[in-house]
């Protein structure tokens, strides 16, 4: 299981959140690959928008994750395993002057893990349609399992507050800015993962013990977004974030992109830097059993970053339509990642001294091919 | 944690000034005019073009990093594993 699963229907939802003008009609078809780490991740994912009477517009979504993981957490401490996970969800916008309402329904299920989101959010158009104002609110109620153990059950609860604004600059320069507060209260580890610690008494020179997390989780995030239009027809973006939380966790990304349009083709190139510190109680190696009230080995909160570099493509198809469908592309992206670990090392190698092994790195390659159609 | 609880002052003090500014500013003379928006119309300066792909490819970002949210369109996430 990974966080944030949630996350992706949330934003295809609150995407579609544009005021003043309600989302197209539009159907997608999307095949996701990842492929790193040891964990590989597939599957598809279907799309699909519809106006009526011109105020209101529907929207459903099909997602599943096909992972089978052999991640340097699951060889060093557990065995390879193979799940799918299932997302649907289904959208709704109302349309009214300058505002726009919109309300969705995630559900997302796996063999140890079910979630309920319910969104609420709303926009409008100020200052001529220069700007466009967005408030946005979702509850989860998470269900949390332990594969092999039916005694354990937990809950988690989420809940996200949103605020974005967009704003036309000047008539090149577009800029976004975002923030965001999300609260998790209940069960928020992993319920297989676990720690490490010092043990004179083993082989190896250490043992393992379960991850204790808080029980509370907070973050803050605030991003800006530019995209200029150039002289020549394309277009050139730029995005940061920030982020800090709770259990100490802090954030940089960085992101620079080019989009040029040629003909029926349009591609696309993005660089996008990000690194991170440590959560509080995050340790590759704890001097003992129980070091202290929360213990974490997740390499999610180690200090490391990652570098990526994106490519994408896309084909314009039926320019003067075909049957119902006005216009539709082709589409495909890839995405190579670059992490580098500095407080998280590679157990692979039990001859080493612990804490001398060396820091974990891996690269992962992503890959996306879907088609669109507007109708 | 007090700074915490600045952050969540300012962010509602935020939310109120918004408030108001929502209220107050549709009367407002817009400096980039309706015919001069034809670049900001063009398909290449949306910031968002194929929802499918960018929540996707967000996700993935999301389930490999600490950090979370404020990604341009919602976000959230159950926060568990």
């Amino acid at each position: 299981m990974k966080r944030g699963i949630v996350a992706l229907l949330l934003l295809m939802l609150a995407r579609s959140g544009v005021a003043g003008v309600l989302p197209e009609d539009r159907a997608d078809v999307l095949l996701h690959s990842y492929d790193g780490g040891g964990v590989t991740i597939q599957g598809p994912s279907l799309l699909v928008r519809k106006q009526f009477a011109q105020k209101f517009s529907v929207s459903a979504n099909y997602y599943v994750d096909k992972v089978s993981s052999a991640s340097i957490d699951v060889i060093t401490t557990a065995s390879p395993y193979k799940e799918q996970r299932t997302q649907k969800s289904i959208g709704f916008d109302y349309l009214h002057d300058r505002w726009t309402l919109n309300l969705g329904v995630i559900s997302s299920v796996e063999n140890d893990y079910s979630a309920k989101t319910y969104t609420f959010g709303v926009s409008q158009d100020v200052f001529g349609d220069l700007t466009t104002i967005s408030l946005g609110y979702s509850l989860g109620n998470n269900e949390v399992r332990r594969r092999g153990d039916a005694t354990f059950r937990d809950t988690v609860k989420m809940q996200s507050y949103r605020l974005g604004v967009s704003q036309i600059l000047t008539k090149n320069l577009l800029v976004g800015l975002s923030f965001e507060t999300i609260t998790d209260e209940g069960f928020l580890n992993n319920p297989y993962r676990q720690v490490r610690y010092l043990d004179s008494g083993s082989p190896i020179g250490y043992s393992y013990e379960r991850e204790i997390y808080p029980r509370t989780h907070t973050s803050d995030a605030a991003s800006l977004r530019l995209r200029y239009y150039l002289p020549w027809r394309a277009a050139v973006s730029a995005a940061y974030r920030d982020y800090h939380d709770t259990w100490g966790v802090k954030g940089g990304t960085f992101e620079l992109g080019y989009t040029h349009p040629v003909d029926r083709w349009t591609f696309d190139g993005k660089i996008r830097s990000y690194s991170q510190t440590k959560g509080d109680f995050y340790s590759d190696l704890f001097p003992r059993s129980r070091y202290q009230n929360f213990i974490a080995r997740d390499k999610e909160l180690s200090t490391f970053s990652s570098q990526s570099i994106s490519l994408g493509a896309t084909y314009d198809i039926m320019k003067g339509g075909w049957k119902f469908i006005e216009k539709g592309s082709l589409n495909i992206v890839f995405d190579h990642f670059m992490f580098d670990y500095q407080d998280f090392r590679d157990l692979r190698n039990v001859a080493a001294t612990p804490g001398t092994e060396p820091l974990y790195n891996f690269d992962a390659d992503v890959f996306e091919f879907f088609a669109s159609f507007w109708f | 944690m007090p700074t915490i609880r600045i952050r969540r002052a300012v962010t509602s003090a935020a939310f109120a000034a918004l408030g108001c500014c929502v209220l107050s500013a549709c009367s407002v003379e817009p400096w980039v005019k309706p015919y001069e928006r034809d670049h900001m119309a063009d398909k290449i300066m949306s910031l968002d073009p194929n929802p499918v792909s960018s929540a996707y490819i967000d996700h993935v970002h999301d389930a490999r990093e600490g950090s979370r949210g404020a990604t341009g369109g919602a976000g959230g996430g159950c926060g568990c594993n």
